[in-house]
């Protein structure tokens, strides 16, 4: 392959690499459903989510470790509610610690978890699969 | 004590190696008996054993850039000085790192679980390693070897999608859950994807030394190779996110763009039987023992990569031990071996000496030990994996009880985990012994 013939295949995925980043960064994630949640406290939540390091054994959307369940959902799951959510974060189980977390940090980490139940569905469990592989939510 | 600091990388990156591990397997013991060393939770191992791990490979890698530059691409090395400011730097931040996750204070970022401000020293020395490279690569005479391209393709993209990986701490990014999820995995995609360029690069580079035939590294089918992953790091990231509800268009175009390394995965069956042929007339030479490793997990990641790029699989395998299956079993069974391979070569080259028999038959065992404890562990993830998967869709059992379920293969792994530490050890521990005698002579 000539010398030429790299450098101008190189360069084309660069520019094209420049423009995909620019799409993705904005009109690609320009939705987002739970915008009207999106509280102080909720951005706060998602500091406190990350101090206490919860994504190594919980996912969003299924990114994180596995050793405890997704929590994207768990402010809407049957049976479940911001009563159960708190009485974890206050005790903690076997498995996860008790981090000995403020009132003020679970009142955040609430609010967060509410946001992050309102922006989709994780996992996804009702679809449908089409012939080329992809895959429709219902 | 002489430094090459080639090797002070490489031997700093097997004690990660080590010590990595065997938190993986700590943490493989806490995951399935909750009451096994209670006193470090596994919010502190799990980023111990990933962080460490991750220094490996980088390590290693960085170790043998340098060390080539200087002693076998024709290059030279810019300045030996800047390189040693570079090893210092890893040092101290790498310490630092690990002093964070003892204590509890995170960033609590997936993969970089440190502080924030512990990635100003990373982005540094970088730049140092950067500047380096160029300014020696730039000494060569005629057109640059596919692996030459590849390392400094792997150093710009690092530095690129690590800087993209912090982009959340601009609220325009942090403050929107879907574009933060979405641009972490864009940036952690490509960001696995340049660990690769210098560790495949790395292949290619020990690959040509062992056969003496440089010309391979300048072919046709190299360079092609090189932009068809090129391209894959750029655009084929999004299997990541496949759910997160971002536009389509970045699903579709991820999921086209997985599909063309199906080409790869072509070439490889075509040639199989050549392959074969090739591997047995080298297979005593110990580098490429790890080369032929690493071509077989090449092929059996591929396929998986492949199958988990189709949306309609991935449904069922994301948010699964599969996807660990996936990541392990490339950074074990790919990096790793590649890795390996690229330190045994370079110690032989610096110390111009041989491993005596004992030795040999040593790492011969371990080699083994190391393959088979690891491929049922790969199993194990998948078969896990799979049941969660299945399990989690079908929406009868609480969470807790899809875990008992898959309890079982999990142990299994757990106990192959500590085959896997075992078989590495054996391997390591002559290079560790060549080092030291090295630095001490
Ligand atoms: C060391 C692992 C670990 C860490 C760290 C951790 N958790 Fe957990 N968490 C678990 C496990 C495991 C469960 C499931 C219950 C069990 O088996 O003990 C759980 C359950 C939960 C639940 C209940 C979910 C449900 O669907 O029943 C919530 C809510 C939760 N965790 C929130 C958090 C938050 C917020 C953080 C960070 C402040 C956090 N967890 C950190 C392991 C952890
Ligand atoms: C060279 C050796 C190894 C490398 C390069 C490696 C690499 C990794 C990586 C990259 C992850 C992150 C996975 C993800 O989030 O998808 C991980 C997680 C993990 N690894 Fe390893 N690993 C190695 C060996 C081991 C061994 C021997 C064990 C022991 C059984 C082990 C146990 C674990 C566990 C328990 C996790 C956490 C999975 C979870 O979040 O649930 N690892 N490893």
């Amino acid at each position: 392959m000539l010398i030429l013939t790299r450098r101008v295949i190189f360069w084309s995925l660069i520019v094209l690499f420049v423009i995909h980043s620019f799409l993705v960064f904005t009109i690609g994630t320009e939705e987002d459903k739970g915008e009207t949640l999106l509280t102080k406290d909720a951005l706060n939540g998602k500091l406190v989510y990350q101090k206490y390091n919860c994504t190594a054994c919980h996912q969003l959307y299924g990114l994180g470790g596995y050793m405890g369940p997704d929590l994207t959902n768990v402010m809407s799951k049957q049976g479940i509610g911001e009563l159960y959510v708190r009485a974890f974060l206050q005790n903690g189980t076997q498995r996860m610690p008790n981090f000995h977390l403020s009132e003020e940090e679970i009142i955040f980490l609430v609010a967060y978890l509410k946001y992050v139940d309102k922006t989709g569905i994780s996992p996804v469990k009702k679809f449908e699969i089409n012939l080329n592989g992809t895959v429709t939510q219902k | 004590m002489k430094k090459e600091v080639g090797l002070l990388f490489v031997t700093l990156g097997l004690v990660a190696l080590l010590s990595g591990v065997i938190f993986g397997v700590i943490g493989a013991f806490q995951f399935v008996f909750p009451e096994f060393i209670t006193t470090v939770s596994f919010v502190k191992i799990r980023p111990l054993h990933v962080s460490l791990v991750v220094a490996w490979i980088f390590s290693c890698a960085i170790g043998g850039i340098y060390y080539y530059m200087n002693n076998c691409c024709g290059t030279g090395l810019w300045s030996g000085k800047l390189a040693k400011m570079h090893f210092r730097i890893f040092v101290i931040t790498g310490l630092l790192i690990l002093i964070c996750y003892f204590m509890g204070k995170f960033g609590g970022r997936e993969y970089w679980e440190f502080p924030a401000i512990l990635s100003i020293p990373i982005f540094f020395s970088w730049i140092l390693f950067g500047i380096n490279y160029f300014k020696s690569a730039f000494n060569k005479i005629g057109g640059w070897p596919v692996h030459m391209w590849m390392w400094a393709t792997g150093i710009v993209f690092f530095f690129i999608t690590f800087s993209e990986a912090y982009l959340w701490v601009f609220p325009y990014f942090r403050n929107s859950l879907v574009r933060d999820l979405t641009v972490q995995w864009k940036a952690y995609g490509a960001l696995t994807g340049s660990w690769n360029m210098l560790v495949y690069g790395t292949a290619i580079f020990v690959m040509t030394r062992i056969k003496g035939d440089e010309k391979t590294a300048h072919s046709k089918t190299a360079f092609l190779m090189y932009f068809l992953g090129f391209a894959n790091l750029l655009f084929g990231w999004a299997h990541h996110i496949y759910i997160v509800p971002a536009a389509s268009w970045i699903r579709t175009l991820s999921y086209g763009m997985s599909m063309t390394e199906l080409l790869i995965f072509a070439k490889m069956i075509i040639e199989w039987r050549s392959s074969l042929e090739e591997a047995k007339k080298d297979f005593h030479i110990i580098p490429y023992k790890f080369i032929v490793a690493s071509d077989v997990w090449i092929f059996l990641n591929l396929g998986l990569a492949l199958a988990i790029s189709v949306p309609a699989v991935n449904i069922y395998s994301h948010g699964t031990h599969v996807t660990v299956a996936h990541s392990m079993g490339s950074t074990i069974g790919i990096n790793t071996m590649i890795l390996l391979a690229s330190a045994f070569f370079l110690i032989s080259d610096i110390t111009k000496s041989d491993f005596s028999a004992a030795q040999k038959k040593q790492i011969s065992l371990g080699f083994w030990l190391f393959n088979l404890f690891f491929t049922v562990f790969w199993c194990c993830l998948i078969i896990a994996g799979i049941q969660k998967g299945i399990l989690t869709v079908e929406d009868k059992l609480s969470f807790q009880e899809v875990m008992t379920k898959i309890q079982p293969v999990l142990t299994i792994f757990a106990f192959c985990g500590i085959g896997v530490l075992a078989g590495l050890t054996l391997v390591v521990s002559p290079l560790l012994l060549s080092a030291y005698r090295y630095f001490k002579s």
